[in-house]
């Protein structure tokens, strides 16, 4: 028996629903020398704003107890660069529609970029990040708030055709609420979740490990907390959800798909090892055999009935 | 091309104070340069350890690390047959090409272990390299006679902070003792800096960042240089001379 791992995610066909998370794959270049990048379901490629950008000072990263905590501050060559090379160099290496993500320090900034992704043939979904903890005075502020989420999602819907997911922040009271602000404003899907706010401090010197003080804590110790997200917000809308957060094996991505996500990135895995994808790809058919799942796109939302 | 390799223990030993020595079979086709270094998985521990190259050869690999936290101290521990998951090779290492046939090459404590496949490369290649080593103290110090043995006694300096090892210093108090026209440095970024500031010659500086991935992909260790953004992982963790921003 051979089972169904595709799905559809906005109209985008998927072999499969793994998808390498936004800040983790690069534009998937040094990904591409460890395997070969078309057995992906899509790629969520690095967080892109309207001018270039350094991002935060470094120390940029520290280890916890089964994840890490970055605090890159959304470096990336800026949004024309991109689209004029990266896009190009990445479909180069993978041949199916790619997930822009894009980043903004205000409304404008947002409307720019994506009106300028959606000129981009390769890109095949938008996913606007309203949820970086790694910038100030953008980013979260947007995505801590349902009123200024959906102002982002109704502006930036304006000015493209693709479907747009917004990119949601876990660091919030109610998210199931702005999620479904997003979705009244016209958004085709929610991404979650964003990294938690974590930091961690040397006991030697008495000082924060990383240069900004806190930073995006991620890996297989959020996983529950990304799986509860994706479950309440599966209840509150309709539209599809690609589920991420500490997702590291075959079990998790069939775990927050019956939470109810459609499709699943994988971040901080790809990290630590950066074969994470293909492995989980891999390890997909024997464990739907094993739980009697002949197609993934059936279990989406399984653990609500 | 990086590649992930499964990597066996021949032997794992304390060289100096919190230094080990561990020596490793498995496949090192993928090293094509000294200065590159491996990414450890260890068990227990999230991110791998980003470890510079000491020494290799086909089918063997030789890493000296410090223990520092929970990690390095469990490596420590580990027994001669256990298995190790190496991330490698990772970094773009030292260009043996540059530079005349003169070169100093400079170490700084636990900086000291790439300069030694450096130097064999050095001298494989008909430089006529010199040494200095630079530790805190005697109980620091180690490889000095490994380093004596590849390019002789009177081409290599000890020095120790505190004198109990060699001669009393810092290693840029010693660079009058020789005459280069090149330099190869590695230690920590004071020690980096004074050999910057105290020479005049071209040369190659290997640099450290926190990381979490090893190959390019987190921007977790990105820094400035005068050309351009560069990812001490992947574009270092050597840097030219010229290109440097302190």
């Amino acid at each position: 028996m051979s089972v169904n791992m595709s799905v559809n995610l906005s109209g985008i066909e998927m072999p499969n629903p793994i998808i390498p998370a936004s800040g983790t794959f690069g534009f998937g270049r040094e990904f591409s020398e460890f395997y070969d990048l078309n057995i992906l379901g899509s790629i969520s490629v690095k967080g892109t704003t309207r001018e270039a950008r350094f991002g935060n000072p470094t120390p940029r990263i520290a280890e916890c107890t089964s994840g890490m905590i970055n605090s890159v501050g959304l470096q990336n060559p800026g949004i024309e660069e991109v689209a004029e090379t990266e896009f190009p160099n990445a479909a180069k290496l993978f041949s199916r529609p790619l997930i822009a993500n894009i980043g903004g320090f205000s409304k404008e900034e947002y409307v720019y970029c994506c009106e300028r992704a959606d000129k981009c043939p390769e890109v095949g979904i938008i996913e606007v990040n309203v949820s970086c903890p790694n910038v100030h005075g953008g980013g979260i502020a947007f995505g801590t708030s349902a009123e200024a989420a959906a102002e982002i999602t109704q502006a930036v819907k304006r000015v493209t055709t693709r479907p747009v997911y917004i990119k949601l922040s876990p660091n919030v009271t109610d998210i199931a609420s702005i999620a479904k602000a997003c979705e009244e404003a016209g958004a085709d899907g929610i991404s979650m979740i964003n990294t938690l706010l974590g930091m961690r401090i040397d006991i030697k010197t008495g000082k924060p490990v990383i240069a900004n003080k806190m930073g995006g804590f991620s890996g297989p110790a959020i996983f529950p907390v990304a799986l509860r997200m994706v479950y309440q917000v599966y209840e509150a809308v309709s539209i599809p959800i690609m589920g991420m957060g500490g997702v590291s094996s075959a079990e998790d991505v069939i775990e927050m798909m019956m939470a109810g996500a459609a499709a699943v990135q994988v971040g901080a895995a790809n990290l630590r090892d950066p074969y994470a994808c293909k492995r989980i790809i891999e390890q997909l058919p024997p464990l739907m055999e094993k739980l009697g799942i002949d197609s993934l796109a059936d279990i989406v939302g399984k653990a609500h009935s | 091309m990086p590649t992930c390799e499964i990597f066996t223990i021949d032997s794992n030993v304390k060289i100096a104070n919190n230094v080990f020595e561990i020596k490793l079979s498995g496949n090192t086709e993928g090293i094509s340069a000294p200065g590159q270094f491996v990414n450890v998985q260890l068990d227990g521990f999230y991110l791998r350890r980003p470890i510079s190259i000491c020494d290799y050869k086909k089918g063997s690999l030789t890493l000296i690390y410090k223990t520092i936290g929970g990690g390095t101290e469990h490596m420590s521990e580990m027994k001669e047959g256990e298995k190790l998951d190496l991330l490698l090779s990772l970094g773009n290492g030292y260009d043996t090409g540059k530079g005349g046939g003169s070169p100093l090459v400079i170490g700084g404590g636990v900086g000291v272990p790439p300069m030694y496949a450096l130097t064999k490369e050095l001298v494989e290649k008909g430089k006529h390299p010199s040494v200095i080593l630079g530790f805190n103290s005697a109980a620091d110090a180690f490889y000095v006679e490994e380093f004596k043995a590849l390019v002789g006694a009177d081409r290599v300096i000890l020095c120790t902070a505190d004198g109990s090892a060699g001669e009393k210093g810092l290693v840029i108090d010693f660079l009058d003792r020789f005459d280069f026209d090149y330099t190869y440095s590695c230690g920590a970024p004071l020690m980096l800096r004074a050999v910057y500031n105290a020479v005049s010659t071209d040369g190659q500086y290997s640099f450290e960042e926190r990381m979490a991935c090893g190959f390019g992909a987190c921007m977790g260790c990105s820094c400035k240089t005068k050309y351009k953004y560069k990812r001490i992982c992947k574009d270092g963790p050597i840097l030219e001379r010229d290109e440097i921003i302190w």
